[in-house]
């Protein structure tokens, strides 16, 4: 088993919500609080409620998601899942707009079906990969990973996928594979933010992502299908995205369409926009700040209200230190940052 | 317009102000609770707070140019109101930040307030602001006399402070703050002339 915490975070027993609880919560927060609001018979309720945003309610209709076959995964000690409702509607997909809410909102016509993946550059054999087939072909599991944003807040996620390296293994990468560039769907018809610089935050699409071929395939590095059991939202980078849990959340690119293996660094979309604050590696890093900001700490979402937030010291590669340190023996962590 | 009427017109702008500034307050009341900001809102609610807080600024700044090209001088009586709320709105998106983004660590609002100059920037408008809030007391204007005005100055330099702490502070794009801070600087070019008194010209 990969996936080890010897330095758990420790969160207080007030901070668990109970199962119970977490799972009628939407009917609980409608009893004490809007409900009351909106009837302005309860103002004292009514403020509570505003403090624990739990149901959101997009304004269109949610796109299909299904339910996937995977090994389960454990929730590590000292961990609490991030609420589904909370991954699923605060995303960073510039794609659909640079708002924490517009991916949820302006992605749901995603047409995810069909889709494949193209497997090509320095690959004994070149291919593609049908989504669909990846997912009935089974053997997908379930990892349980912390998600930490260069933007200072983290979640806890249940992803559904495949180790990257296995997928990739399948295509015999050639000895002159060293680095891995990945690339996200271009369609600014069905993406407004690829058709408009203001919407999309200026990024020059389609966003690009790339790895050093070790992190690549080492064996935390995952290709996600999936999230709390089902296929991947849209907002959250369906129906295929990368998670490199030791990574800040931007190196997670989402839609992927092409994975190229190629013999030099490839560029990375956040790098070129601003290659003072974001670097290839981006690796979890306390200790090397973020031009404009801390890295040292991280406001955890979990569950519960904004009140219920919790700052928590940062780990170096995100905790799992332990599993990917050694990949950067001798490098200087801060110049590569 | 007969004397009366324009009072009236006045006084009903003055509500529309206290209003407009505090719906969109008491909005956030009943949107947010409903997942309108996102599952999370903190970041959300310092950016639209934040963006208020810009807009009212610009409104209030916007008052002279508006009366004295409308020749309707009571017109000015609009500024504490707007300035006020302006005060408000930068109040609660400092608040925000403080209490929600970073969560009371003490330590961390000092060294992030010293080392990171675009927020150091906000943070002396929103010092500026607060000396123009608590002197703008029906009492202390008298009081201070000339000296008011010379202190209400300081409103151009804080929005200014403001547009670049704003530009500084995306994460990516620049039309959205370039356009605020045009803005602001055809405001202050309006007033150039009092920016740069006859007496200071070299």
């Amino acid at each position: 088993m990969l996936i080890k915490t010897r330095r758990p975070t420790p969160i207080p027993e007030s901070q668990v919500t109970p199962e119970a609880v977490h799972g009628d919560r939407r009917r609980i927060l409608a009893g004490l609080g809007f409900g009351a609001l909106l009837a302005g018979a309860n103002a004292r309720a009514g403020l509570l409620d505003f403090l624990s945003p739990a149901a959101p309610a997009p304004a269109v209709a949610a796109a299909p998601r299904k339910p996937l076959v995977y090994d389960r995964g454990v929730i590590p000690p000292g961990l609490v899942l991030t609420p589904e409702e909370k991954a699923t509607n605060h995303n960073n997909f510039y794609e659909f707009g640079t708002g924490k809410t517009d991916p949820a909102r302006h992605s749901q016509g995603l047409r995810t079906e069909p889709w494949t993946l193209r497997v090509e550059g320095e690959v004994a054999r070149p291919g593609t990969l049908d989504v669909a087939q990846l997912i009935a072909a089974g053997g997908l599991e379930e990892r349980i990973y912390r998600m930490r944003c260069v933007e200072a807040w983290s979640m806890v996620i249940p992803w559904v996928g495949l180790e990257l390296g296995k997928v990739l293994k399948g295509f015999e990468p050639t000895s002159r594979a060293r680095f891995v560039a990945f690339e996200t769907l271009h369609d600014p018809e069905q993406m407004p933010g690829q058709k408009s610089a203001y919407l999309g935050g200026g990024i020059d699409y389609p966003y690009v992502e790339g790895l050093r071929i070790d992190e690549a395939m080492h064996p935390l590095t995952l290709l996600a299908v999936g999230i709390y059991g089902r296929t991947l939202p849209p907002q959250n980078g369906a129906p295929l995205r990368l998670v490199v849990p030791w990574k800040y959340g931007f190196k997670g690119i989402k839609s992927i369409v092409r994975i190229r293996l190629v013999e030099t660094m490839p560029p990375t979309s956040w790098n070129r926009l601003a290659p003072d604050e974001y670097g290839f590696y981006a690796n979890v890093n306390p200790a090397v700040d973020h031009p404009r900001w801390s890295q040292a700490s991280e406001r955890f979402i979990g569950p519960g209200g904004v009140l219920d937030v919790r700052r928590q010291p940062t780990l170096p590669f995100n905790g799992y230190g332990d599993e990917v340190a050694s990949l950067y023996a001798g490098m200087n962590l801060r110049r590569h940052f | 317009m007969a004397g009366a009427g324009r009072l009236a017109l006045v006084r009903g702008l003055h509500v529309a102000a206290h209003l407009g500034a505090f719906l969109p307050l008491a909005w956030l009341v009943v949107v947010v609770p409903r997942g309108a900001l996102g599952g999370d809102p903190v970041e959300e609610l310092i950016h639209y707070l934040g963006m208020g807080a810009l807009r009212l600024l610009l409104l209030t700044l916007l008052v002279s140019p508006l009366a004295k090209g409308l020749g309707f001088g009571p017109l000015l009586r609009l500024r504490r109101p707007l300035g006020l709320w302006c005060f408000v709105w930068g109040c609660l998106h400092f608040a925000t930040w403080l209490g929600l983004d970073l969560v009371f660590a003490w330590g961390l609002i000092g060294a992030e307030l010293v080392e990171r100059t675009y927020i150091l920037l906000g943070f002396t408008a929103l010092v500026i602001l607060a000396a123009l809030a608590v002197t703008s007391l029906p009492a202390l204007v008298r009081r201070l006399g000339r000296r008011w005005k010379s202190l209400h100055r300081l409103i151009y330099p804080a929005v200014l402070l403001v547009c670049v702490h704003f530009w500084w502070s995306v994460k990516s794009g620049w039309i959205e703050p370039a356009i605020y801070l045009a803005i602001a600087l055809a405001l202050l070019w309006w007033r150039r002339g009092a920016l740069w008194p006859p007496g200071m010209r070299g």
